[in-house]
């Protein structure tokens, strides 16, 4: 158990690099490096902008620059936002919140409807059930996200008037029924992908343990279908949703950033928006290494998780 | 010829004999009983003959503003789909729009289709060290939320149909690569392959010639999923305003305003929402049909 938990930590930590190279490569492509934002002030000569760059250490060859960023993004020093001079991991933590919160909530419901939808599908193979779930995921898969949002604000908040159109609270009421309340539309839009996901991964995956032998055998020995079913099949069939949860991750976060602008909901991805609009390049390349690095780290929860769960993962 | 004559020697002597349809047929039967399939099929030739003729067959500019008809609601008048906040007819717009974002989905797929092969079929042919790296590499990349990603680098490079659909290429051609590169892996200990390798053929022609033809279900498969994404990243990108730059209309820079006006003018967000649906969901049930057809297991029930 020790020796695949550290395994995976070394995967992961090689993998760690190679996102850092990546989002590295990303700050070097903008025209002018790091030091875009600079050119766009008037009044700047071309000697300005050298002294500026010899000053950030940007005359020197890029793995030493890669080297120092990647120091300092290990240390914990991930620069200040242009906008308003918070370190940027501040700035994301105070955002952090309220996108956990739409990711968590969507990936509840996307659970219970796909999990739920899965193994009807798979119990009740071809039938009408199971080819609604089936088309119905294809579709569900095919809408953008934001229409979907601004579907639902046109029935449940202009027509119908029972959902507020946005915003995380009504400003002055900060009870739990009116969090509640506000969250239950862009929870609703951020877990239609999810659930058309999860229901075909549960389908299949229920599909591959009802073939197994050990199925045969609890049959064979005169076990209620009931018990075979949700007992032995469902159990079994749960273990690999573990690992989806850690691969959905950045589909949920992409999926919440556009949520969360339909839904002027003040998250991660509403930040992210909002520092591309106003060229604060630290905070935009901080919510990018954020974003990879809660990717790898949930991917890694994950497979440990499914190896406590299921021992013989372990052995391979 | 995708048939090499090696793999007749795979083949059983006595089923040969039997006169056997093409597998290549074979896979097309199964792909024309595939109802969503070919409904797929069906919508995306409409809708490209549509942005293809349509334009010119509407009496509306799509760039022709109108501001005493703005806001003219759909079936009201001239316009069928209405008008929007310019006076600008919507159906010409939808139309135009669906030329860009069709070119868009479809050039991204071909481009990363490129991309994910070529690293795919090296990383799976090579192997060990170069193959390790490569598909490490790809990874880190899958640990970007896409979206972010291409967000990023549209808002630092300067936006045009070319650049984005560069850069949605550049952030989509992952997937591809792992499809190829396990199809290689197994292909490359196949018996023709190392025939191939026996009679002296360099490695590009073990490569591109024996290997990749081999592999071409799987990738076709790929690749048409992979404009469904291209279609639906170049609609997310638009529409929060770092994609396709107006005058010039996508289905996804369409929706971009449309959410101020959803009291007053509903069907300036319903249209252009459902264009997308329809395009992205007919390639995925292709590629549904594809996956369907070209899987040969199906073939032994």
């Amino acid at each position: 158990m020790a020796r695949f938990i550290f395994g995976r930590v070394v995967q992961s930590l090689i993998l760690l690099c190679l996102v850092s190279m990546i989002g590295f490569a990303v700050l070097h492509l903008a025209p002018g490096g790091p030091l875009a934002q600079f050119a766009l002030v008037p009044g700047m000569s071309q000697a300005d902008i050298a002294r500026i760059a010899a000053q950030m250490g940007l005359d020197r060859p890029l793995p030493i620059q890669y080297w120092e960023w990647f120091t300092r993004l290990l240390l914990g020093d991930w620069g200040n936002s242009y906008r308003d001079s918070q370190p940027v991991l501040s700035v994301i933590g105070s955002r952090l919140g309220a996108t956990l919160q739409l990711m968590v909530t969507a990936t509840l419901i996307a659970i219970v409807l796909g999990v739920w939808i899965g193994v009807m599908g798979a119990i009740r193979r071809y039938s009408v059930f199971d080819y609604l779930g089936t088309i119905g995921a294809m579709i569900a898969l095919s809408i953008p996200t934001f229409w979907f949002g601004l579907v639902m604000i046109y029935i449940f908040s202009v027509k119908l008037g029972w959902l507020p159109s946005g915003n995380r609270s009504t400003v002055g009421d900060g009870s739990f029924f009116d969090y509640a309340y506000h969250l239950i539309a862009p929870s609703i839009v951020l877990a239609l992908v999810e659930v058309a996901v999860w229901s075909r991964y549960m389908r299949s995956s229920m599909l591959d343990v009802i073939n197994q032998d050990f199925i045969r055998t609890a049959r064979a020995k005169g076990l209620p279908e009931r018990v075979v079913l949700f007992h032995h099949t469902m159990r079994n069939a749960l273990l690999p949703m573990i690992t989806l949860a850690g691969l959905e991750l950045p589909v949920l976060l992409s999926g919440a950033l556009v949520t969360e602008t339909v839904f002027t909901w003040p998250g991660m991805g509403r930040l992210f928006l909002d520092s591309l609009g106003y060229r604060d390049y630290p905070v935009v390349m901080g919510i990018l290494m954020f974003s990879a690095v809660l990717v790898l780290v949930g991917n890694l929860l994950a497979d440990c998780f499914c190896a406590i769960a299921d021992p013989r993962i372990r052995l391979d | 010829m995708m048939v090499k004559a090696v793999d007749y020697l795979e083949e059983d002597p006595v089923l040969t004999v039997v006169k056997q349809p093409r597998s290549a047929n074979r896979a097309w039967q199964r792909f024309r009983r595939h109802r969503l399939a070919m409904f797929g099929v069906f919508m995306i030739v409409l809708l490209v003959l549509a942005t293809a003729v349509g334009p010119h067959l509407i009496p509306f500019d799509d760039l022709f503003i109108d501001i005493r008809n703005r806001f003219a609601p759909p079936l009201s008048g001239a316009h069928v789909l209405g008008t929007d906040p310019l006076g600008r007819d919507l159906a010409a717009r939808l139309l135009m729009a669906g030329r860009i974002s069709l070119t868009v989905g479809f050039a991204a797929m071909v481009i990363s289709t490129i991309i994910g092969t070529v690293i795919g079929v090296v990383a799976g042919f090579y192997g060990r060290i170069v193959g390790t790296i490569l598909m490490r590499f790809v990874d880190a990349i899958l640990c970007f939320p896409t979206i972010f990603l291409v967000l990023a680098l549209a808002a630092l490079i300067k936006p045009s149909v070319v650049t984005i659909t560069l850069i949605i290429a550049a952030t989509g051609w992952m997937e591809v690569a792992r499809v190829v590169e396990s199809q290689i892996r197994t292909l490359r200990e196949r018996d023709f392959a190392t025939a191939a390798l026996m009679m002296g053929a360099s490695d590009r022609y073990i490569m591109f010639r024996e290997l990749i033809p081999n592999a071409i279900g799987p990738i076709v498969v790929a690749a048409t999923l992979c404009i469904a994404r291209a279609i639906l990243m170049e609609a997310y990108v638009s529409f929060l305003g770092y994609g396709i730059q107006p005058p010039a209309a996508s289905w996804g820079n369409m929706l971009n305003n449309a959410q101020q006006y959803l009291g007053s003018a509903p069907w300036l967000a319903i249209f252009p929402g459902l264009m997308i649906t329809l395009a992205v969901t007919s390639f995925n049930f292709i590629g549904d049909g594809l996956r369907d057809a070209l899987d040969a297991r199906l073939d032994v029930s």
